[in-house]
């Protein structure tokens, strides 16, 4: 019997391949055998790196020679609410460093949580002469210089793009950089910036490219400016806002909502810094055409967003501020149906007392009326099993469920148990469930149902929960595509995470802070898998090997990695790897 | 729930518990002995003299001011009803945090904020332990200034980050009686 692999030419499997664009079909494809793995490798053309230490930009360089197209994360997840100590990774200089000399026709970039030099920036403009995609979403460590530096050499960029970035801005000038000949760009987020960008050189830059699609502008372009530059880009599908804020003049509103009129593809609003009731209402005449709003800065009562949200029917994704109250979810939950996505923040997070009338009612009107929802993130102060249960039955097509009860191990209001059986209830019902956040007072039970029924699951946040190593055995040897756990301040010790230290192998990462891991078993734990990277955060200067074995880790982080210890770990970072601890940098 | 999962839980819960760690691979504590140690005592918290504050598993929870909760972002939080986050190093501290000014009224508030953010750590003079800390901080043109010269306000507009001097000379203790003083006379 022939075999297949050599029936054809290698062209041939080439072409087949071309058409498959999934990072998990490519890497099923370079399984299936050495031929196979060699003819994927050369024309592989996109990669994703969840995790940036789990493999070196030498590797990859080494065995994808023609990729086009990079994604690579860094810090873990809670970095975002302050929990991972600054200088503790995720540097993006060593890969670009090692892509510029490899891919001299690299043509996207994207980062998330990760750190950037102005250096890396300008060698990302001088290298890779089709640049065209940057996208850096939450990273930090550079300034305008950099984008400057983007902005000046970049002659085919399409795509600029710093959600969320920490950007170190010493002015608004590096706009202008663009040179005059510029034409090509679709998408600009500045939206994180600071400073004032000139208006002069954003004007003359949407001038320049009529194919601009999406414009995120930062706070610091005032609402008058808007309709200039909603003027100049008539093509227009997603728009971030300034300011949304003015003194009241009726021309002023007349201008902005014929330029929103006039942009006829426009389908996403987002920014609204501020936004003033009076000026909402010049969304209106375009309301039916929005799928997305982002109104989650609008610090705007009631009424007047629920106005706005109710004449948007065709709306498929909204975050909003917890203005909007129960009230404004039962009339989102009438006039919305085609909604998949919401997410409502807190005004006042840090408040003892309910600032506004949300709760769990908010939340169960719009599982109830929005068939289409399957992504929530919820801030609220109250909530109960029955109101789980209820929400849990009304969408079971549920994938993404992340509820922030804003007081830890808050039990249910009604009855005062814990929400084991409404968090149960999720978990049973929404069987396509991928990510899951919990919150509220829960006991073990909790995750016993996770592990039963969270089949599906991939991403799991747990904080202020259960009563011992159970718990956390449960998750590890329950939950079969679990890839990202992170818990925060649980009783869950030694015990669970040595009998389940295979398991981690099968996932991306694991963090736990606040915990009952003992050094002692992470020492253990470092020296049996060492294809993990078992890292300590510490607080003291001197190496862990001074600390008793039954001494607590404060903060721990686990990874699996083809690509041995890193090298960039700073002082309080410790990889434990058996009897003594082992620094290597 | 099905009372079935319950009896299925029970059996996951015996087999755990009756995971006898010395029969697998990996096992705790020396060879030929059964002693897990059960401690929670966190490291080091009686000698050094910087502990970051360590959340209690134990205890009851603390009502919103553990760190990182609620979980919302930095870039979130910065953009609701002025938020100003500002990173604070500590001479000998080996990491940094991040505080937020406009959380504070006065110096003396913030002088003691910072004390609760870094536990152990007294900025005042404190028996048995004699280190003292002189705050400065980074204004808006780079300079590194003493803080408490300016009026409060201008200090939340103008700082950019906050760094904690080790000094052994002049205690922290007389810099803040001179700002109750100043706070008082200018009426701020």
């Amino acid at each position: 019997m022939p075999r297949i692999a050599y029936a054809f030419p290698d062209e041939v499997l080439e072409h087949v391949f071309s058409f498959i664009h999934s990072d998990q079909d490519r890497n099923a494809i370079s399984l299936v055998c050495k031929s196979w793995y060699e003819i994927e490798r050369w024309c592989r053309r996109s990669i994703f790196v969840g995790n940036c230490y789990a493999v070196s930009p030498v590797m990859v360089v080494k065995r994808f020679p023609k990729l086009r197209s990079i994604s690579l994360k860094g810090k873990p997840h809670f970095a975002d609410f302050n929990l991972v100590p600054e200088d503790w990774g995720g540097y993006a200089c060593p890969w670009i460093e090692a892509m510029a000399s490899a891919y001299p026709w690299l043509e996207e970039i994207r980062l998330k949580r990760m750190v950037l030099t102005d250096e890396s920036l300008e060698l990302i403009s001088k290298s890779f002469k089709n640049f065209q995609v940057l996208v850096l979403s939450s990273c930090e460590g550079f300034s305008t210089d950099g984008l400057a530096a983007i902005a000046a050499n970049c002659r085919n960029l399409r795509e600029l793009d710093l959600r969320e970035s920490e950007v170190e801005d010493l002015s608004g000038h590096w706009l202008s950089q663009f040179p005059d000949s510029f034409t090509s760009l679709v998408s600009l987020n500045i939206s994180c910036l600071g400073s004032e960008v000139s208006t002069c050189a954003l004007e003359r830059l949407l001038a320049g490219c009529p194919n601009l699609q999406s414009l995120r502008l930062n706070r610091a372009v005032p609402l008058e400016k808007l309709v200039n530059l909603l003027g100049r880009s008539p093509n227009l599908v997603e728009l971030g806002t300034g300011a949304y804020t003015s003194e009241m003049q009726p021309d002023v509103f007349s201008d902005l909502s014929r330029a929103f009129v006039g942009c006829k593809q426009l389908k996403s609003l987002s920014g609204f810094w501020d936004a003033m009731p009076y000026y909402l209402p010049a969304v209106y005449p375009i309301s039916s055409r929005l799928t997305s709003l982002n109104l989650s800065y609008a610090t705007t009562e009631s009424p007047y967003l629920v106005k706005l949200v109710s004449e948007c029917r065709n709306l498929q994704r909204l975050w909003v501020m917890d203005y909007i109250e129960d009230s404004g979810l039962e009339a989102l939950a009438v006039s919305c149906k085609d909604l998949r996505e919401l997410r409502v923040f807190p005004s006042d997070p840090f408040g003892l007392e309910p600032n506004v009338a949300l709760t769990e009612r908010g939340l169960v009107s719009v599982s109830e009326g929005c068939p289409e929802l399957q992504s929530v993130l919820y801030f609220c102060r109250q909530m109960s099993n029955a109101a789980l249960v209820t929400i849990a039955r009304n969408r079971p097509n549920m994938t993404r469920f992340r509820l922030c009860i804003i007081e830890p191990r808050k039990p249910d209001y009604l009855t005062l148990q814990p929400l084991d059986a409404g968090f149960g209830a999720i978990v049973e019902h929404c069987k396509n469930l991928r990510r899951l956040s919990l919150s509220g007072l829960l006991t073990d039970r909790v995750f016993e149902y996770i592990g039963s029924y969270g089949k599906k699951l991939e991403m799991l946040s747990v904080a202020f929960a259960g009563d011992s190593d159970l718990g956390l055995h449960y998750v590890l040897s329950g939950c079969d595509n679990l890839r990202k756990l992170e818990v925060r301040d649980c009783p869950f010790g030694d015990k669970a995470l040595l009998a389940n230290a295979a398991k981690l192998e099968t996932m991306r990462s694991l963090w736990m802070s606040s915990c009952n891991v003992s050094f002692g078993a992470c020492k253990l734990l470092g020296q049996k898998m060492p294809r993990l990277n078992v890292e300590v955060i510490i607080d003291e200067r001197g190496p862990p090997d001074s600390m008793p074995e039954s001494c607590l880790v404060e903060k721990l982080y686990i990874y699996r990695t083809v690509a041995g210890p890193r090298m960039d770990m700073p002082g309080f970072v410790w990889r434990m790897e058996g009897d003594s601890a082992l620094r290597v940098s | 729930m099905s009372p079935e999962s319950t009896g299925t839980a029970r059996s996951a819960m015996s087999d755990v518990t009756e995971l006898n760690l010395k029969e697998t691979e990996l096992t705790l504590g020396l060879p030929g002995t059964n002693n897990i140690t059960t401690s929670s005592k966190r490291a080091f918290s009686e000698t050094t003299v910087f502990t970051p504050t360590s959340s209690s598993t134990s205890n009851p929870a603390p009502k919103a001011q553990a760190v990182g909760w609620p979980p919302v972002r930095a870039s979130r939080k910065n953009a609701m009803r002025g938020c100003k986050y500002v990173k604070v190093a500590v001479d000998g501290a080996p990491y940094l945090r991040k505080v937020d000014l406009e959380k504070y009224e006065s110096y003396d508030q913030l002088l003691t904020g910072l004390e609760a953010m870094f536990g152990s750590l007294t900025i005042r003079n404190h028996l048995g332990n004699g280190a003292e800390y002189m705050p400065t901080y980074e204004d808006k043109d780079g300079d590194w200034m003493l803080v408490g010269d300016v009026p409060w306000k201008m200090f939340v507009e103008s700082c950019k980050r906050i760094r904690l001097l080790k000094s052994e000379a002049s205690g922290l203790e007389i810099r803040r009686t001179e700002l109750k003083l100043k706070e008082k006379t200018c009426g701020n």
